[in-house]
């Protein structure tokens, strides 16, 4: 599973990145974490609103912080 | 039990704890100065018109009474904006020209939930569309100048009267900057990346299949981020206002910007611009400075200019837009403020 965190650096985007790789860990999941800051990177994936949350290339959450629990659905959903 | 008699205890759960929360909002609210009142002058003794019990008094009650309406307001707020994306506003201003599109877009800014660190990806999102440049800039300016949190305060503190004129002057600073800037065709003054960035994919709109559990979490969550966010300034801004509210003599600040002072609106500009704070910290302070004779027009312009023209947020947007057109968006933008406040102070 690659695991991609949209977003330009700014507090939200930690909390995605924390809720997400604690989601992970409890899912046991295999994942790679990839940052995206680059605003023209970020705006390909059609997000408008950031953090953005980006699995295997398939944007599955933009504009919310999830809590950890969220994004274990969002994961499993996938 | 069958999952539609789960569903309706959920609900019935879910609007009774809501119910009953917006019951005890509604008794602290109104018990707020009475209970402080009763605290000081019956139990501690004190003359409630001298100088530290009663800027003691103000602070106490000021900050409880700022906190709940920041609470109530922008827990509504969330959850009503909570049916509004960004997503569903490009669709909405997609092929609309200038002019319609203008107000469209300043309407849309006002309820549509965003926040600074998307101030970027939602303009590369708009203008790669093809939303004409001043257009976007309506929405973008509108967004941080009609704000909720000035909107819970003002409402709260003056009333519907200044809160409507606060809006509507809000929408016409943003609807006039952005057809100034579309008529000055600065187009080649955003950088060359936006235009050639490809969209593609599909468009993710995360605010389509909320539940009602989900929506109300989401009020919550703002409220406390927000919160969190802003206590500090809140409590500078409630300390201030306390000192000018008990200290401060009557005609100080009446003498030096009040109606008389033709130079107020611009000097109340001028000191807000850099002062960049948030709402919270600073409407304490109109609070106060209004009851001690400033006039509505030159605190509303005070207000909108730390709010709306912040450093951190054109630093962002150096990323997307060249020098020019950045202070061309301040010029603009500073103009109407200041428009705005001798208009009202004319009116008022």
């Amino acid at each position: 599973m690659h695991i991609k965190i949209l977003g330009s650096g700014c507090a939200n985007c930690v909390n995605l990145e924390k809720a997400t790789r604690q989601a992970v860990d409890e899912l046991g999941l295999e994942a790679t974490f990839e940052k995206v800051t680059d605003y023209a990177d970020i705006a390909t994936y059609g997000i408008m609103r950031t953090p953005g949350l980006v699995v295997d290339d398939e944007v599955v959450l933009s504009g919310r912080v999830p809590t950890a629990g969220q994004v274990k659905d969002l994961l499993a959903a996938h | 039990m069958t999952t539609a008699t789960t569903d309706r205890r959920a609900a019935t759960r879910r609007w009774g704890l809501l119910g009953a929360a917006a019951a005890a909002w509604v008794g602290a609210y109104a018990l707020n100065e009475v209970a402080w009142t009763w605290l000081y002058r019956t139990v501690f003794g004190l003359d409630l018109t001298a100088g530290w019990p009663s800027m003691l008094h103000f602070f106490c009650y000021d900050t409880i009474k700022i906190t709940l309406l920041l609470t109530g307001i922008i827990f509504i707020v969330t959850v009503l904006r909570s049916f509004m994306s960004i997503e569903r506003t490009r669709a909405l201003l997609g092929g609309k020209r200038e002019g319609i599109g203008n107000v469209l877009a300043a309407s849309l800014g006002v309820v549509t939930p965003f926040c600074s660190c998307s101030a970027v990806p939602a303009f590369i999102g708009f203008v790669a569309s093809g939303i004409p440049l001043g257009v976007t800039m309506s929405f973008l300016i509108a967004s941080p100048l009609v704000n909720e949190v000035a909107i819970a305060l003002l409402l709260g503190l003056f009333g519907i009267g200044p809160t409507l004129l606060y809006v509507g002057a809000g929408l016409v600073i943003a609807i006039l900057a952005g057809m100034v800037i579309g008529r000055l065709h600065l187009e080649g003054q955003v950088e060359g990346f936006v235009y050639e960035t490809r969209l593609r994919g599909q468009v993710v709109d995360s605010t389509a299949d909320l539940t009602w559990d989900d929506r109300l979490a989401m009020g919550r969550e703002e409220v406390a981020s927000i919160l969190r966010k802003i206590w500090p300034y809140l409590l500078v801004g409630i300390g201030l206002g306390a000192v000018i509210h008990g200290w401060a003599p009557a005609d100080f600040f009446a003498r030096y910007a009040g109606p008389d002072n033709p130079f107020g609106v611009l000097i109340a500009v001028a000191i807000g611009v850099p002062l960049y704070s948030n709402a919270a910290g600073v409407l304490p302070l109109v609070d106060a400075l209004y009851a001690k004779g400033l006039p509505m027009g030159t605190l509303l312009a005070f207000m909108m200019a730390t709010v709306a023209l912040s450093l951190p947020e054109m630093i962002l947007l150096r990323r997307v837009l060249k020098p020019r057109l950045i202070t061309t968006f301040v010029g603009v933008t500073a103009v109407g403020i200041v428009a705005v406040g001798y208009l009202f102070n004319a009116i008022l």
